[in-house]
This record gives C-alpha cells, sequence and structure tokens, in this order.
C-alpha cells in the first residue's frame, strides 16, 4: 500500500486501526513531496519539522483514542496567503518573501485543533492575481497531468499537489474561481463555500467580500469533512456567519433522486472547447441517470460578470495592497530613501509584480474622481442584477451545473503577455463570488487527455446539497479516482 | 442584443499611467508605464460592456447580503507582544519602527 494515494477517508480508518501511524503516513507525504515537487514547483516552502512534531501528537491521540477527527493525523498543505504561525507566509510575492507571522488564519488554528499535520506552503499567483500560477514571483507551477501546461490558478500550487497526491487535502483560497479552476484544470475536487463561511481571520486579504477559503481534495467526502472542521462563526472576522453549521458527512449521504438541476443556457455559448461540452452534457445524462430532474434555466446577466467582478477586484485589491508599505512588515527595500514617500515607491517598486501593478493601478483609477459612477458604482448595481439572476433560478432549481472553464488547461506562456485574454479564462467562475453563492468543482472526464472539471453552484448555506449531488456522482463514476502519470507509470 | 462599440481609448496616456502610479505610491520605469497605457486602455475598453446594463432602478451591491452589522463589547484584550510585532518591521532600531522624514525639512 502506498500511503500517500489514500483518500482522507481511507488514510483515517486505518489510522484508527492502528494500521499506519500519522509518523508513517506524513513522512510518506513529505518525502513525496520533496521528490516529485523538483518538478511541480507546487511549494513554496516546507514545514517538515512541524509536521513531525504534529504528527507525532497526532499518534498520541490516536493511541488514546479521545478526540479523533476524520482529520487528525492527516497531512496536508495550505495557500500562501493563509497566515502560518512560525512558517514563512509569502501570497507567492518578493514583498513578502521573508514575512514570517506572528499568528495563526482561524482556519488553520482549527485544522490544528482537529489534529492535521501542515506539511507546507502552496505556491500560487502573486497575492491571488492570475488564473494559471505562472504570476508567483517566485517559478510557476507545473500541471501534473502534462507539465509543459498551466495548474490554474490562483490556488495552482494546491491543485496540483493534491493531485499529485503531495498531501491529502489542501487549504485554498477562491476569490473568483482560484480554487474551483485549478481543481478543474488538475482533475481534484473543490469547494468555494458560501461568502462568510468560513472566517477570513489570518487570510491575507485580495478582495475582502469576495474571498472565500475552502479546500480541496481527491473526492467529496474529504471536502466535506475539512468544511466541517473550519466552518463557523470566529468574532475575529466581522462578516462570518452565524448559521449553525451541518452535519456535511451525514447530509452527503441522501439519495438525489427527484432533486432539480439546472442548466444556465449561457454556459454552453460558443467559445467552449468541443471536449469540455462533451464531458459536461455525458455529466448530465448521469445525473439524469441518478434520478434528478434536468430544466435548462437562464441567468441573462452571465455576459456581464467578468466586467463586474474585474472592476471590483481591481478596486477593492488597491486598498487592500495599501497596506504594503515597507514600514511594518515586507521586503526591506528603500535603504537610501531621503523620505518616507521614497521608501513607499522603492518597496512598492521593487517587491510588486506586473500583474499587481497594473491592478492597484486600475483600482485606484476606476475609484478616481470622475470615473467612479462610471466604473465602480455601475459594477456594484450590476452585481445587484447577477443575485438576482441567482435568486430567480435557485425558485426554479436546487443547484446549477456548468463548466469550470470553457477549455482545458493551456500553455505555460501561452497567454502570459496578454492579460485580458488571460482574465478572460475565468468567464465561467467569476459569477459566483459577487453573489456570495457556493460552488463545489468536481472532475468530469477529459479532453485530449486532460482533466475536465464542471462546478455545482447552489443558493447561500447549500453545501450540503452540492455535496450530497457531487457524492452521488462520484459513487456512480470513477474520473476522480483517476491520477496523474507524474511517476512515470500509468494514471 | 449588440455589443456596445469599445469607444477609442486615448485617454490612457504614459502620462497618465505615471500620474496613478504616483498616486498609488508605485515606482514605474518608462518602459513600463509605456506596456501597462496600452493594456489599460484594452482593459477599460472591455468595461465599457456595461454601459449596456439599464440600471436605472437598481441599488448597488455594496456588501454580501447575509451579513449585518456587527459589534463586540468595547474591552481591552491582550495584544501582539512587542517582540513578535518587531520581528518582520524591515527597519528596527531598538523598541522603535525606524521610517525616513515624513516633512520636508523647511
Amino acid at each position: 500500500m502506498d500511503p500517500t494515494r489514500l483518500t482522507v477517508r481511507e488514510a483515517h480508518d486505518l489510522l484508527v486501526r492502528r494500521q499506519l501511524s500519522s509518523l508513517e503516513l506524513t513522512r510518506a507525504a513529505l518525502a513525496r513531496a520533496h521528490a516529485l515537487d523538483e518538478k511541480l514547483h507546487a511549494f513554496v516552502t516546507f514545514s517538515d519539522e512541524l509536521a513531525l512534531e504534529q504528527a507525532r501528537r497526532a499518534d498520541e491521540r490516536l493511541a488514546r483514542g479521545d478526540s479523533v477527527g476524520p482529520l487528525t493525523g492527516i497531512p496536508f498543505a495550505a495557500k500562501d496567503c493563509l497566515s502560518t504561525r512560525g512558517v514563512r507566509t509569502t501570497c507567492s510575492s518578493k514583498i513578502l518573501e521573508n514575512y514570517v507571522p506572528p499568528y495563526n488564519a482561524t482556519v488553520v488554528d482549527r485544522l490544528d485543533e482537529a489534529g492535521a499535520v501542515l506539511i507546507g506552503k502552496h505556491n500560487m499567483d502573486e497575492f491571488g492575481m492570475g488564473s494559471s500560477c505562472e504570476n508567483s514571483a517566485f517559478f510557476p507551477t507545473r500541471n501534473p497531468w502534462d507539465l509543459e501546461r498551466v495548474p490554474g490558478g490562483s490556488s495552482g500550487g494546491s491543485a496540483a499537489a493534491v493531485a499529485a497526491g503531495l498531501g491529502a487535502f489542501a487549504l485554498g483560497e477562491d476569490t473568483g474561481g482560484s480554487i474551483r479552476m485549478p481543481a478543474g484544470f488538475c482533475n481534484v475536487t473543490g469547494l468555494k463555500p458560501t461568502y462568510g463561511r468560513v472566517p477570513r481571520y489570518g487570510l491575507i486579504a485580495l478582495v475582502s467580500s469576495f474571498d472565500s477559503i475552502g479546500p480541496l481534495g481527491r473526492e467529496v467526502e474529504d471536502c466535506a469533512a475539512v468544511l466541517q472542521a473550519i466552518a463557523g462563526r470566529d468574532p475575529r472576522d466581522a462578516t462570518s456567519l452565524d448559521a449553525p453549521v451541518p452535519d456535511y458527512l451525514a447530509g452527503m449521504q441522501k439519495p438525489v433522486k427527484g432533486l432539480r438541476l439546472g442548466i444556465p443556457k449561457e454556459y454552453f455559448a460558443a467559445g467552449i472547447q468541443p471536449g469540455v461540452e462533451a464531458a459536461l452534457r455525458a455529466a448530465i445524462r448521469q445525473f439524469e441517470g441518478l434520478g434528478m430532474e434536468i430544466h435548462e434555466v437562464s441567468l441573462p446577466h452571465t455576459r456581464y460578470a467578468l466586467a463586474v467582478y474585474y472592476l471590483l477586484l481591481f478596486a477593492e485589491a488597491s486598498a487592500n495592497l495599501a497596506r504594503f508599505d515597507g514600514v511594518r512588515f515586507g521586503l526591506a527595500a528603500g535603504q537610501g530613501a531621503e523620505n518616507v514617500i521614497d521608501l513607499f515607491l522603492q518597496t512598492r517598486r521593487e517587491g510588486f509584480g506586473p500583474e499587481v501593478k497594473r491592478r492597484i493601478m486600475l483600482g485606484a483609477y476606476v475609484l478616481s474622481a470622475g470615473y467612479y459612477d462610471a466604473y465602480y458604482l455601475k459594477a456594484q448595481k450590476v452585481r445587484t442584477l447577477l443575485r438576482q439572476d441567482f435568486a430567480a433560478a435557485f425558485g426554479q432549481v436546487d443547484a446549477l451545473l456548468a463548466p469550470v472553464c470553457p477549455t482545458t488547461a493551456f500553455k505555460l506562456g501561452e497567454k502570459l503577455d496578454d492579460p485580458l485574454t488571460m482574465y478572460l479564462s475565468d468567464i465561467h467562475v467569476v459569477a459566483t463570488n459577487p453573489a456570495g453563492v457556493p460552488a463545489l468543482s468536481l472532475p468530469c472526464g477529459f479532453a485530449d487527455g486532460l482533466p475536465v472539471g464542471m462546478q455545482l453552484i447552489g443558493p447561500q448555506l447549500s453545501e450540503d446539497r452540492l455535496f450530497q449531488i457531487g457524492h452521488a456522482y462520484q459513487a456512480a463514476t470513477d474520473w476522480h479516482t483517476l491520477r496523474p502519470p507524474i511517476d512515470g507509470g500509468a494514471a | 442584443m449588440a455589443e456596445p462599440k469599445p469607444k477609442a481609448a486615448g485617454s490612457i496616456d504614459t502620462e497618465m499611467v505615471k500620474h496613478v502610479a504616483s498616486l498609488v505610491r508605485l515606482g514605474l520605469d518608462e518602459d513600463e508605464a509605456r506596456r501597462f497605457s496600452g493594456q489599460f486602455a484594452e482593459i477599460l475598453d472591455y468595461f465599457r460592456l456595461l454601459n449596456a446594463v439599464d440600471t436605472e432602478d437598481v441599488p448597488p451591491a455594496s456588501e454580501q447580503p447575509a451579513v449585518r452589522n456587527v459589534t463586540r463589547p468595547d474591552e481591552v484584550r491582550p495584544s501582539l507582544p512587542r517582540d513578535e510585532f518587531l520581528s518582520n518591521v524591515p527597519h528596527a532600531e531598538g523598541p522603535f519602527v525606524r521610517v525616513p522624514n515624513v516633512f520636508d525639512e523647511e
């Protein structure tokens, strides 16, 4: 048995039966991660020492048999925008290259309490700004299905690592597809929860009104176990929701017969790669076979979602990134600065990459006097219409099914010099974040040897329903069980 | 519905790019400013797509719907110890954060 191929549930079963120790599991994950990362570049930092200590503590808990949960002793890694006490947290930016947080993000604390084992931090597009993981200031991450292709972004390191078995699951973050798109490109399962379902304390913010922390795993059940551990109100995040957290693992087992699945016609319009559409059509037939009712629905403002999303992103990001000024933390630039403005200029010139600069400037521009109404206010109004689209659709159906991306993973460098073309690859994943609704990304087939992802979108706080539908699909199909040929062997 | 024709992009010249860069405290070189000005024009043109949407009676959605105002008791609680805070400060000196002149010498 190769412990790095186990799902969270399989590993948990062996751990509680004492047929495998967390230390063995963690050592195997670390060894594989160190070896394969030379090809994949999914990690910015490894935390071997912390991991081995956490694994020993988990083994003590397992030996005593008390307070053992589904994640106790399970190795994982977190996207590098999540603060980890004593473990470098860079956002894949030069400006934070040597930043070591003095506190944990709430989600990191909660996984520590659950007994999970942190093996490292995942590469990402700098500050989450990108769709390919090529905007990392350090190195691009490769797609384990084809090393010449991108893993998607911005949680590209997380998706590549989970696909390749470098840790059993990952904590990612989704501002406008950043969990779902790489999950789709790498054949893993990923959830963008309802806005506010998971507290953001300790997350280095990109867009405070969109950012959603969520799990990536090899199957729905693993994602449900992780959400169970990280969801729920935290007083340190005033926007986190007080709503009770349901028992996701129990709710997931319910049959889906009779549930209504909506197919938004706008997501199947021209421009979708034929192999992607074929995989989605096959999935629709699968859901029909599971007894679900299929309805065509319309989300009429879909074509405006990308403009709304990027406009609001630029605006909020430019404000959020103002804190990186070289005074309290971050890059030690500006040694010879004559005044404080000069210090800011030098720190930010050396510390930020081109995409970050682009977005900060565009954000300041669309918020500036004379343009505010035409750009920012207009986008906030159309955002209301996007929300109304979803509300109307969820009056007719229980969930929506859509492709994650119109294409499969593209080649490294293909879109890097053309920002607008890169933005357009997010066209199917951005509407959910301004609306605040949850979406679950699932593997649903292959086109020309590359994974195809689909997403189930539900109304606010319907994660239990999305897990239920996704679990029924994975019980009937085996796409999610296919592994990339990264070892040189067969998938 | 017809696609709205993007207007000619002339408003984002390199001078404007440099002006915005100085407002957000970003140092840019001439090359970057030139490259950004072309890209900004293209991206801002794309946003003009929104002009086609009638938002006459639509209120802006400035916050997430499920979240209301949240307050907490105004109580003193422990804050980060000074040493831990200073460990990330790029230019620390003793117990202080060192910065260059804030005001011009007159």
